[in-house]
């Protein structure tokens, strides 16, 4: 008896509490978001990402947001499925992998949940999600294939440094190289994968060094891969960066690397977006005062430094990192 | 002597090199060489210079094998005890040289991302990074010899976690050390012109050989790894024999550490040692000793680290296209370990057995 009678006592309890925090809700118009993405500790684009989104969205701004991470699809389509029991109101989504998402997408809809995607694209058809805001890889190396055009070089002789093979930014930013060699007949010395690793990239740097093979340009698929590849020119003492006898190109703009840049030492860095937490904001804005959206795609706005125009202000606002 | 005794004794000298363990490990180094011999001799060309800090470096082909070459060398000798007493393979090698890397980094600056001044000396840094780092090799040691966890997979959760480990230790930020004496461990010391990586790898393959020559450790580890239960019944403790090889892997994993963070001044969670616990199982192999446990030859497993390294260079050489880097290196690796089976080996050496008397009988019928 005593029992049952606490327990219905407590029952009641939660229920009042559910009720009241169902109607603070309501009064406080908060906008429930829920945020799937990788691994923050993937790398240091992926930690500024996701501080970039926890910065946005939160309670000042009118967001009540709940983050998920995982680097595994069947996590991560769990995390949604969750997310749409409990009924949030928009659902964003870093996906780990293309594949496998069509069910759990047709489920947000029929419950009415707004699906944006956020930095990758997924194989689902476009009526299952109200956005995709991406980076163009392609861009990104054609921005900087025409900037290295731009330095009219007597002749080029590129050492190309590749990321991971199959990888979306690999793609992207071999292709435009690839192209434009071709076209205009510049040498490739040697095009190499190092798996976006600095150490990888010292190596074959080394090599290209110890073959006595003559290059007077780093094609580096990231700034890691640049970082090694100046290593093996120190070493070596060959000169690199602004009017020396090697110029050095690196992606993603990490802030030591845009130091780098600053100083001298490097030519070219560019940008690969991870502030992509304004584009949303923005779309969640329209969405919410009931405009349509012009397009479904939207590509962010990036940038490529040149080391000779590069300001310390622009490497405090788009360094990523400390 | 009769023409058949020196017969005999040339044809047991053959068979018992052909025999002797460390034979893998060179064959596969001369085939490297002579294939490196044939198609550009100028791979062996080692040149002294100066590096932009003036100091004199030699550089060359060999000169960054023995370089990149020796955090393998080091690892392989942890993992040839582990293999040996546990009959099994540490997996999480790579994301322990992860964290103990990040220790190192936070220790050297403390709260700051970018010191002008190291906050702690080296030395500290890297004896803090010993002891996370052998803590870490006591975990999977006990899982392996308390629990009787299959290695591999007692291995797998700190393979699986060391990456965020390491993370979480510098608050998943990426500091850059600028001192200079830091660079030291993984490139040159001011005025010598070879690799100081190459050094710290010869030290610990003596420090391991004097300690295999002089103490019973070596013994110890073979039989427990050769049969647990004999082992214990002549009065071993298997189980902490068995944590003592983990433990000793971890003090491996933490020079390695130190070599990989002072290569680039920084660290990258996700990349650094990637993929080297692979490398490292495959040094042990190639030295010809058995992954499932027992006797084992340290000096083939460093070579054989060696070997590997040699492969890559040799790759990276010679223009490998990108998206079959990983296949040639696998049919390397198909073709020497095969040679390396002991069933295939003495086929080889009854091969040439049969032909060194065919040989020798012609001249005199």
């Amino acid at each position: 008896m005593k029992a049952t009678r606490i327990f219905s006592v407590i029952l009641s309890a939660v229920l009042c509490t559910t009720a009241l925090t169902a109607c603070g809700g309501k009064k406080n118009q908060l906008i429930k978001v829920g945020i799937i993405n990788n691994d923050p500790n993937e790398s240091g684009y992926r930690t500024a990402n996701d501080k970039d989104l926890k910065a946005t969205f939160t309670k000042e701004n009118g967001f009540d947001a709940e983050f998920r991470y995982s680097m595994k699809n069947d996590v991560q389509i769990n995390d949604a499925q969750k997310f749409i029991q409990d009924d949030v109101d928009y659902l964003l989504l870093s996906a780990a992998d293309m594949a496998g998402w069509d069910t759990v997408l047709k489920d947000a809809k029929k419950a009415g949940v707004k699906v944006i995607l956020f930095d990758r694209t997924i194989d689902a058809d476009e009526s299952l999600y109200e956005a995709s805001i991406v980076s163009d890889m392609d861009k990104e190396g054609e921005t900087a294939v025409d900037w290295l055009k731009g330095q009219n070089l007597p002749k080029y002789e590129i050492i190309h440094l590749q990321g991971v093979m199959g990888s979306a930014a690999q793609k992207g930013r071999s292709g435009a190289l690839d192209k434009t060699a071709g076209e205009l007949g510049w040498t490739i010395v040697k095009q190499q994968t190092a798996e976006w690793s600095a150490e990888k990239a010292q190596q074959i740097v080394q090599s290209v060094i110890d073959s006595k093979t003559s290059f007077n340009v780093i094609y580096a698929e990231n700034d890691d891969m640049a970082k090694g590849a100046v290593a093996a020119l120190d070493k070596a003492n060959i000169s690199h960066g602004v009017g020396k006898d090697v110029i050095i190109m690196g992606f993603d703009c990490n802030k030591w690397a845009l130091k780098e840049l600053k100083a001298g030492n490097w030519n070219y860095d560019g940008q690969c977006n991870p502030f992509q937490s304004s584009y949303i904001k923005d779309i969640i804005d329209k969405l919410e005062k009931g405009e349509k959206l012009a397009e479904k795609r939207i590509v962010m706005n990036e940038k490529g430094f040149d080391a000779a125009q590069i300001t310390d202000e622009d490497v405090e606002t788009y360094g990523i990192g400390t | 002597m009769t023409e058949k005794t020196v017969l005999r004794k040339q044809e047991s000298w053959i068979s018992s090199i052909l025999r002797h363990q460390i034979i893998i490990p060179i064959a596969a180094l001369l085939l490297l060489s002579l294939f490196n011999l044939i198609a550009d001799p100028s791979f062996f060309c080692i040149t002294l210079g100066h590096n932009s800090a003036g100091n004199p470096v030699l550089s060359g082909n060999l000169i960054t094998i023995i370089d990149c070459g020796s955090e393998l060398a080091i690892l392989a000798i942890g993992m040839t005890l582990v293999t040996a007493a546990s009959g099994g393979q540490d997996i999480s090698v790579g994301a322990a040289i992860a964290i103990s890397g990040s220790v190192i980094i936070r220790v050297l600056c403390g709260t700051n991302t970018r010191p002008d001044t190291l906050q702690a000396p080296i030395i500290v840094a890297f004896l803090v990074a010993c002891l996370v780092a052998m803590a870490f090799g006591a975990f999977n040691g006990a899982l392996v010899a308390f629990f009787r966890i299959q290695p591999m997979v007692a291995t797998l959760i700190l393979f699986t976690a060391g990456r965020s480990i390491a993370a979480w230790i510098n608050n998943n930020e990426l500091p850059v050390i600028s001192d200079e004496s830091f660079t030291y461990f993984g490139g040159y010391l001011p005025g010598i012109p070879i690799p100081t990586p190459f050094f710290i790898a010869l030290l610990c393959y003596l420090i391991t050989w004097a300690v295999l020559k002089f103490t019973t450790l070596g013994l110890y580890v073979q039989s427990v790894g050769i049969n647990e239960k004999t082992a214990h019944l002549n009065g071993l403790n298997p189980v902490l024999i068995k944590l003592a090889t983990y433990i000793l892997l971890g003090l491996c994993v933490a020079v390695c550490g130190l070599i990989k963070v002072s290569r680039i001044s920084t660290i990258n969670y996700s990349v650094i040692a990637k993929d080297i616990e692979m490398d490292a199982i495959l040094a042990v192999a190639l030295g010809g000793n058995s992954l499932s446990g027992g006797k084992f030859n340290m000096s083939a497993s460093i070579l054989g680290a060696y070997v590997i390294q040699f492969l890559t260079t040799t790759l990276y050489k010679f223009n490998v296209q990108s998206d079959a880097l990983s296949a040639y290196k696998a049919v390397v690796v198909i073709v020497l370990v095969v040679l390396s089976a002991p069933s295939v080996r003495e086929k080889l050496s009854a091969l040439v057995r049969k032909l060194h008397t065919s040989g020798q009988t012609t001249p005199a019928a």
